[in-house]
């Protein structure tokens, strides 16, 4: 808050022209005015992002399974999943879009590529990380392999993938809005990356901070969101969620 | 009496060249509680887990009296360690065994709510294992043990991490879980005190190689109580225990 009225005072003070830095209270009324517009090319990049997650889940949780299944299939698969995740993605996005057809789709691989890996090795390493003893336990009434991955790995492994899951999530949403700049403002999906470009060329500079305003809040209440996932799922039994007064 | 299980020249080499066992005899006697005593390192945890089949031993044979028994299908395992899930409750905690044979959901609760009460834990059925004491977590433990009705019942020095007060209860309350369902106890413990209160019999070990040097009979009566603690023949036989494991130990 503090921040913000400094932020405005200063604008105000030294008469900052507003195409260098607009004040947040010509950003807040760029906001209301332009929410036509602004709200559409949110939803359009929030709804790439939350799908890409999506994916990143499914994949990585789905990977990390069969890894831990076989010693085998993690050694093959694994420096793949490890290269993608080293490659740039502003490197590899325009191959991507120029592969596939479908903008939306392409924008949506990139998020998810830079989204998944989080999850894959965080859960990789909570499905391998489960009690010895208990493992032992399990082998003693004779568990089946199904039995052992339900009742034992999943939930020892449930803390490690929601830390993943709080990674991927800003990931997700950087990864979306990285690779929709990189399509440029070519792209008939035209989410609040393309609006910024947008804007910058047109030197609507208070609607580009509007723009990024609504990228970072975003952000900040899908991290807050899965915090409060995560939250809600180990408040019974986690170290990670254990206070003082108990 | 017959012997529940034998092992017969066992001798365990591990993957790092340690070796834990090396040609140890071993029978346990249908219904007896029997403890394993020797110092650490002695290989007495080792050798509860190649009886429970949860390794296997480099030489020698464990045989299982299968007719009588069912062989090694009604055996439970205490860890030194309570080793609960720390996900799920107390009660979903002891009815794991049953819930792995695919017991039905109502019956498997309703013999695990049953055998917490006999453990001294009713109403912690809700309880997640972060909210119970030590002692509680190894009445927990027990009670999952317990709850598929063993016929054998091995124990890898259970108490070792509580303090002596709640040792002491427990001994108590093990004994009388035991006088009452009458399964067969191996007890792994390196404490001269807590073998001479719990079992009929002791195996001592000695250390490096790991084979067992002497057994003794204890030959208390039952039920043990406070009094039993204290008494003359009490102390008489930690003496002789004792002397015992200086003797295997001097071996070493």
């Amino acid at each position: 808050m503090l921040l913000l009225v400094g932020w405005e005072a200063m604008v105000r003070a030294f008469g900052i022209a507003p195409y260098l830095l607009p004040g947040p209270v010509a950003i807040a009324r760029t906001l209301v005015t332009d929410w036509q517009t602004l709200a559409e090319s949110w939803w359009i990049t929030m709804s790439i992002a939350l799908a890409a997650l999506a994916a990143a889940v499914v994949v990585g949780v789905g990977l990390a399974v069969l890894f831990s299944a076989s010693k085998w299939v993690e050694r093959s698969f694994y420096p793949y999943a490890v290269i993608l995740q080293v490659t740039p993605i502003v490197a590899i996005a325009p191959l991507i879009i120029v592969w596939v057809n479908d903008t939306r789709l392409s924008l949506l691989i990139c998020a998810w590529i830079v989204a998944f890996f989080p999850i894959l090795s965080n859960t990789t390493l909570g499905l391998n990380s489960a009690d010895r003893n208990l493992v032992d336990l399990f082998k003693l009434y004779r568990a089946s392999g199904w039995q052992r991955l339900v009742h034992l790995k999943l939930p020892a492994a449930m803390p490690y993938f929601l830390a993943g899951l709080k990674i991927s999530g800003g990931l997700s949403l950087i990864g979306a809005v990285v690779a929709e700049f990189v399509a440029g403002t070519g792209g008939e999906a035209s989410g609040l990356a393309y609006r910024i470009l947008e804007s910058g060329y047109q030197l609507k500079i208070p609607r580009m901070f509007a723009a990024l305003a609504l990228i970072s809040l975003s952000g900040i209440v899908l991290f807050l969101a899965l915090s409060l996932l995560s939250h809600l799922c180990l408040r019974r039994w986690h170290e990670s969620e254990v206070r003082e007064e108990d | 009496m017959r012997s529940v299980v034998s092992c017969r020249n066992i001798s365990k080499r591990f993957a790092n060249g340690t070796v834990a066992l090396d040609g140890a005899n071993l029978d346990v006697r249908e219904n007896e509680f029997l403890s394993l005593l020797g110092p650490s390192g002695c290989g007495k945890s080792t050798l509860l887990r190649l009886i429970a089949g949860l390794a296997e031993p480099s030489a020698g044979t464990i045989t299982w009296d299968q007719a009588k028994e069912g062989g090694r299908a009604g055996l439970s395992f205490v860890f030194q360690e309570p080793t609960l899930m720390p996900w799920t409750t107390a009660l979903a905690n002891v009815a794991l065994p049953l819930k792995l044979a695919h017991v039905a959901r109502s019956e498997s609760e309703s013999r695990a709510a049953a055998v917490l009460a006999s453990v001294g834990l009713a109403g912690f059925e809700k309880a997640y294992p972060r909210e119970l004491s030590g002692g509680m977590k190894m009445r927990v433990s027990i009670a999952r043990a317990l709850v598929t009705a063993p016929k054998v019942l091995l124990m890898d020095e259970p108490f070792a991490a509580l303090d002596e007060i709640t040792r002491f209860k427990l001994n108590n309350d093990l004994l009388e879980l035991w006088q009452r369902d009458r399964f067969t106890a191996v007890f792994v413990t390196h404490s001269v005190f807590e073998s001479v209160f719990l079992s009929q019999r002791i195996a001592v070990m000695t250390a490096r190689p790991g084979r067992v040097q002497t057994e003794l009979a204890v030959t208390a009566p039952y039920p043990r109580d406070a009094h039993y603690r204290t008494s003359p023949l009490y102390n008489e036989h930690c003496r002789t225990v004792s002397a015992a494991l200086e003797g295997a130990m001097a071996l070493a």
